[in-house]
């Protein structure tokens, strides 16, 4: 076969799958379990994903048929104390950070023109080490024992609140499980942080200056560094149990003057910036995405980075809102409350800014869009419940009830979610090469809509009404009953959506026409390899001008390098 | 798209960024730096509050000795790392070996130390606050400078075979980094536990 | 946008229209007698806090209606239609002047709902005392509560009595918080907001309620395999009511000697290794006072109503009632299950 020099030049090298002949199936599984390419390990890192919201998802399920009626016996109190500490468990460490860390691993040398990250071998041994911790905590299914030796899988809530976790009141070993599985994901996201920091920092291609790249990758950058120094302290946090419930040490042993609130000190420093850790490659998606389907280019560039550094400084500073009802003095319940709001300055600009992208656009209503106008309304609204529960009296109403439940899940499924939603729609061409069924895709995005209203809006409500959280069960009789229900119907229509999600995804992996390069008239650098991009990535190390080289290249009579 | 590459090319400034290498052990000296210090706070929190046992002031001595040879470390690994950048391959060796020696008269220090608060003193880390947060914090660090340790060893080995060149200046003077944190790290240690916390 | 997303844009939109009509209705028609809901306060912590979110659910709510104002216009008003052409829009890339608006704008509503905050922060947390304000020391358990009154010498579980206090004779409660195993949290919502308990350490909070009856609250930190199941009466009574309660509850057990016999099933059968009666040798601390059992409207801290079919499956098989809470299989006799019932039911 004949490569001319244009075809070398363009970058149009032909795939290298395509030269050889079928491979047999154990050497393309060794060579996916062996690989070291950033593209793959993406791809695992999502699938990896995908595989736990299943998981995470039935948990949700199984919580939401035991609190639709009151008194309900579907599960026994010690079987749904599982279930929500392993959902919450599941869906922070092996659903949403394997997806947005894979997302990020996958896209980053792509858009800054690197040939791969800083450290590919360091790269797959996060990811695995990220698998097996998953593997881990699932595997305490079989092998722990929990509360009074009454369980199996940890049943402490996802954030373990000591004394409840020392061998005194959590014997057997499904604590073991969580504290372990912790330990080990965070040194594979500690691993990806290093990764994406260096790879930012030292692989840029020629012209692209810190203030050229796409935001997409200055918001990894804020990303990485707040991996590195948010999940240290969980690593401690899970270090100093082990030595209190295997070396006899006395961290949060209360009996030995040791103190619980340290523990949660400890955990919310890590738990707080993790939650921004959630959202920031959600604005990434977001800050691509939108552009695009406005045809417009992001609003307020240079604001939009200065605010994400912002946040990724104040979030550090704003974790003991979780713990307003531990009795703290009442100028340091005031100084977190001010730190809170404070924080949710940046993080509102940002939605003006992307408002003002749409404002005077031309919006296409495709699948990533509409995801993502969808995250800017719920966005708003988890922002909005945010500041209430800032309010440090407010929050101890609203603290530990169904409110907070109903907020944070907002900012989870309603803002992180429909963002992930929107970037495996946007970049499945890309990954692919092949085009997802549209309609299939909007059928998702209504279903899961709906569903998703109706079981986050009205959560709000039996947490005014009093309502805990963490319960089995409630007492009838206190106005909480038809909520609950309708709640738990929504549940069913998120999971149909999920599942045409996931078929659509299946079905448009093998019968989805084929996709070119370019299928969304995109600007920046992965949109100019091919789909699915080579192994190496270009041809030829890119050079760029402007924040946005392919619209440079579409439009040389208006480059962007003219404005910037 | 040629000529424009060449424009382009005379536009943007000739740049160096930095090397990967050093950028990732920066970074993971931060993550590091955050688990040392949540440790340290750990420590501070509770001094004074054990219900019990053996305290600092009782059965803790200032560890001059052992603290001037990591000091010490930190300037052979300076000039072990600047004479291979000139090639001085014999001085090099001397500075290297005189790191990994000093290294272990720490943690030899260390050992000797614990003995005495184990075996005489009865402090151990479930004992009390001050067991659990001392032998935690301490024993991280040194956990910490066994590893460097054993990277220092095996370069010194591979020394030894004459498989070190100037090339690698680079890479050790990276890794001087780490053991020049680890070096930080116990300045700061030694002031919480045996200045500060007695 | 298709045939298809148009007609199930209108579905959604007439839902949220729905819904948002038809919430407020259907809040107040379900929200029972005895809803645990912080906007019906009655007391003066709750009173300060349903102010205070009075104040910044109106704030929330305009910036809610401007900023979903602006969405849903951009939505409309930019929409890329059919007959466009394929010409993009202007390339704007931003505007100094209104980043900087909206920048301050929010600043401000920042620093106004700060210093709100910290006015009620101050007033409830660091509130003085009056030195009539009765003394309660809570202590979380798993899975119960223990009520302490030390000047009036009263230990009871469960269900806290505390005089009224109206602008006629105010008499707060000052309630301190123990825990005895792990984190709890006391929450009554029309009384106050909630306080945790926990282990080695010292919380205070304080409730003066305005206005008599009975209010519902529950542990509000997991706590373990029953938390859901540690529920919190609170009974306010009119300072007569008051008076008369803690004198019964002063005096000393009741000893009938019609039910001596359950009373020695009681003492024998491992009873008072857990649970006290005063004026008998059982002290034991692990579970409820039961001195005054009978004065209590529910068993198992709420998880049921005190009848004597629910006390007897209750001793019986704790399991059935609250799976999970510490309070042993007793594997009583039919005839020792009798007449330690008897015997209890005569604690009043």
């Amino acid at each position: 076969m004949i490569i001319s020099n244009e075809a070398i030049v363009a970058g149009t090298y032909p795939l290298e799958r395509q030269q050889e002949g079928r491979q047999p199936i154990s050497e393309r599984l060794h060579e996916w379990v062996t690989t070291v390419d950033h593209k793959r390990l993406g791809i695992l890192y999502i699938c990896l994903g995908l595989l736990f919201l299943v998981f995470g998802g039935i948990e949700a399920l199984v919580i939401r048929i035991q609190l639709a009626v009151p008194h309900s016996t579907f599960v026994s109190p010690q079987v749904f104390n599982r279930m929500f500490t392993m959902h919450g468990t599941t869906m922070i460490f092996s659903v949403a950070m394997p997806i947005l860390l894979g997302f990020g691993t996958y896209l980053i040398p792509l858009m800054i023109g690197a040939r791969d990250m800083a450290f590919p071998r360091l790269n797959a041994f996060s990811f695995w080490i990220t698998a097996f911790a998953g593997l881990l905590l699932y595997f305490s299914f079989v092998g722990g024992g929990g509360l009074y030796g009454a369980g199996s899988a940890p049943d402490v809530g996802w954030f373990a609140y000591a004394p409840l976790t020392s061998r005194a009141f959590s014997q057997g070993h499904s604590t073991d499980f969580w504290t372990l599985s912790l330990l080990l994901s965070g040194i594979g996201s500690i691993g990806t942080g290093i990764n994406f920091v260096a790879t930012i920092v030292c692989m840029r291609c020629p012209g692209m200056t810190l203030g050229k790249m796409p935001l997409f990758a200055w918001l990894n950058l804020v990303l990485g560094g707040m991996v590195i120094l948010a999940i240290s302290p969980l690593t401690v946090a899970q270090i100093m149990l082990c030595i209190d419930r295997y070396l006899g040490g006395h961290f949060f042993d209360t009996q030995a003057g040791g103190s619980a609130v340290l523990w949660m000190h400890f955990f919310w420093i890590f738990g707080h910036p993790e939650v921004y850790i959630l959202i920031i490659p959600c604005f990434a998606f977001a800050s691509e995405i939108i552009p695009v389907f406005s045809r417009k280019p992001i609003f307020g560039y240079p604001v939009m980075v200065a605010a994400t550094v912002c946040i990724g400084f104040v979030s550090f500073s704003v974790w003991a809102h979780h713990m307003f009802t531990v009795g703290m003095v009442s100028y340091a319940n005031s100084f977190f409350t001010f730190a809170t709001m404070l924080v949710g300055i940046p993080t509102g600009i940002k939605i003006f800014n992307w408002i003002g992208t749409m404002w005077g656009g031309k919006l296409i209503f495709k699948a990533p869009m509409l995801f993502c106008i969808a995250f800017l309304f719920q966005f708003l609204i988890a922002g909005l419940t945010g500041i209430m529960l800032a309010a440090s009296p407010f929050d101890w109403q609203l603290g530990n009830s169904y409110f907070v439940v109903a907020h944070f899940h907002y900012v989870i499924v309603g803002g992180i979610l429909f963002t992930i939603f929107a970037a495996f729609y946007y970049y499945f061409p890309k990954m692919t090469g092949r085009s997802y069924s549209e309609k299939l895709a909007q059928w998702h995005f209504w279903l899961f809509l709906i569903g998703f209203h109706l079981t986050f809006d009205f959560m709000h409500i039996p947490g005014l009404l009093g309502m805990p959280r963490r319960i089995y069960t409630y007492e009838p009789g206190r106005g909480w009953e038809d909520w609950n229900l309708i709640i738990s119907l929504g549940a069913l229509f998120q999971v149909a959506g999920v599942l045409v999600f996931v078929f659509n995804l299946a079905s448009s992996y093998f019968r989805g026409a084929h996709a070119g390069r370019d299928p969304w008239d995109a600007w920046t650098l992965e949109w100019s390899t091919d789909s699915p991009p080579p192994s190496y990535n270009f041809a030829q190390t890119p050079t760029v001008r402007s924040r946005r080289p392919l619209w440079d290249q579409k439009h040389p009579e208006d480059p962007d390098w003219h404005y910037e | 798209m040629s000529n424009t590459t060449a424009e382009i090319v005379d536009l943007v400034p000739s740049r160096r960024l930095p090397s990967r290498g050093r950028v990732g052990m920066i970074c993971f000296i931060a993550a590091e730096a955050a688990v040392f210090t949540i440790f340290v706070v750990a420590y501070l929190f509770y001094a004074g509050k054990s219900l019990s046992g053996p305290t600092p002031r009782e059965v803790l001595h200032l560890p001059i000795f052992m603290s001037t040879c990591l000091i010490v470390s930190s300037l052979t690994i300076h000039a072990a790392v600047k004479a291979l950048a000139s090639a001085k391959t014999f001085w090099f060796n001397v500075w290297w070996f005189a790191t990994l020696i000093l290294g272990l008269a720490f943690l030899a220090g260390t050992a000797h130390e614990w003995t005495i608060l184990i075996r005489h003193e009865g402090l151990t880390i479930s004992t009390n606050l001050f067991g659990t947060t001392y032998f935690s914090l301490v024993g991280l660090h040194a956990f910490h400078v066994t590893v460097g340790l054993l990277v220092i060893a095996v370069t010194a080995r591979a020394s030894l075979a004459s498989a070190i060149r100037q090339s690698h200046a680079e890479r050790l003077d990276i890794f001087s980094l780490y053991w020049h944190f680890v070096d930080g790290v116990w300045v700061v240690v030694f002031t919480v536990v045996y200045v500060l916390g007695v | 946008m298709t045939g298809i997303s148009r007609q199930l844009l209108s579905l959604f939109a007439s839902f949220c229209l729905v819904s948002a009509l038809g919430t407020p209705a259907l809040i107040a028609q379900t929200r029972a007698l005895h809803s645990p809901d912080m906007f019906h306060p009655q007391s003066t912590p709750a009173h300060s806090i349903f102010d205070l979110s009075i104040l910044v659910l109106k704030v929330t709510g305009i910036i809610f209606v401007v900023v979903v104002t602006l969405l849903i216009y951009t939505i409309l008003k930019y929409r890329k239609r059919a007959e466009d052409n394929d010409h993009e829009p202007p390339q704007v890339f931003g505007s100094n002047q209104i980043e900087l608006a909206w920048t301050v704008l929010p600043t401000l509503v920042v620093l106004i709902l700060f210093f709100s905050t910290a006015r009620v922060i101050h007033a409830i947390q660091d509130a003085k005392m009056p030195p009539n304000a009765l003394e309660v020391v809570a202590v979380g358990h798993q899975f119960w509560w223990e009520f302490r009154y030390p000047k009036l010498g009263i230990v009871t579980a469960n269900e806290l009595h505390v005089p009224l206090s109206d602008a006629s004779q105010p008499r707060p409660t000052s309630i301190t918080l123990l825990s005895a195993d792990t984190d709890h949290s006391f929450w009554v919502p029309q009384l106050g907001g909630k306080v945790d308990l926990i282990p080695n350490r010292i919380n205070q909070t304080w409730i003066d309620p305005h206005k008599p009856g009975i209010y519902l609250g529950q542990c509000a930190q997991y706590c373990g395999t029953q938390h859901a199941k540690m529920l919190l009466r609170v009974y306010v009574d009119e300072h007569d009511g008051f008076e008369d309660w803690a004198s019964q509850q002063q005096r000393q057990a009741v000893n009938d000697p019609r039910v001596a016999a359950g009373r020695r099933v009681f003492l024998k059968a491992a009873c008072m290794n857990c649970h006290s009666v005063s004026g008998t040798p059982a002290k034991g601390v692990f579970g409820p006072d039961l001195s005054h059992f009978m004065s209590r409207d529910t068993i198992a801290s709420g998880a049921a109503s005190n009848t004597h079919e629910n006390l007897k499956r209750w001793i019986q098989d704790p399991e059935a009632i609250k799976p999970g809470s510490l309070m042993p299989v007793m594997k009583l006799s039919d005839e020792d299950l009798d007449s330690v019932v008897a015997y209890l039911e005569t604690l009043r």
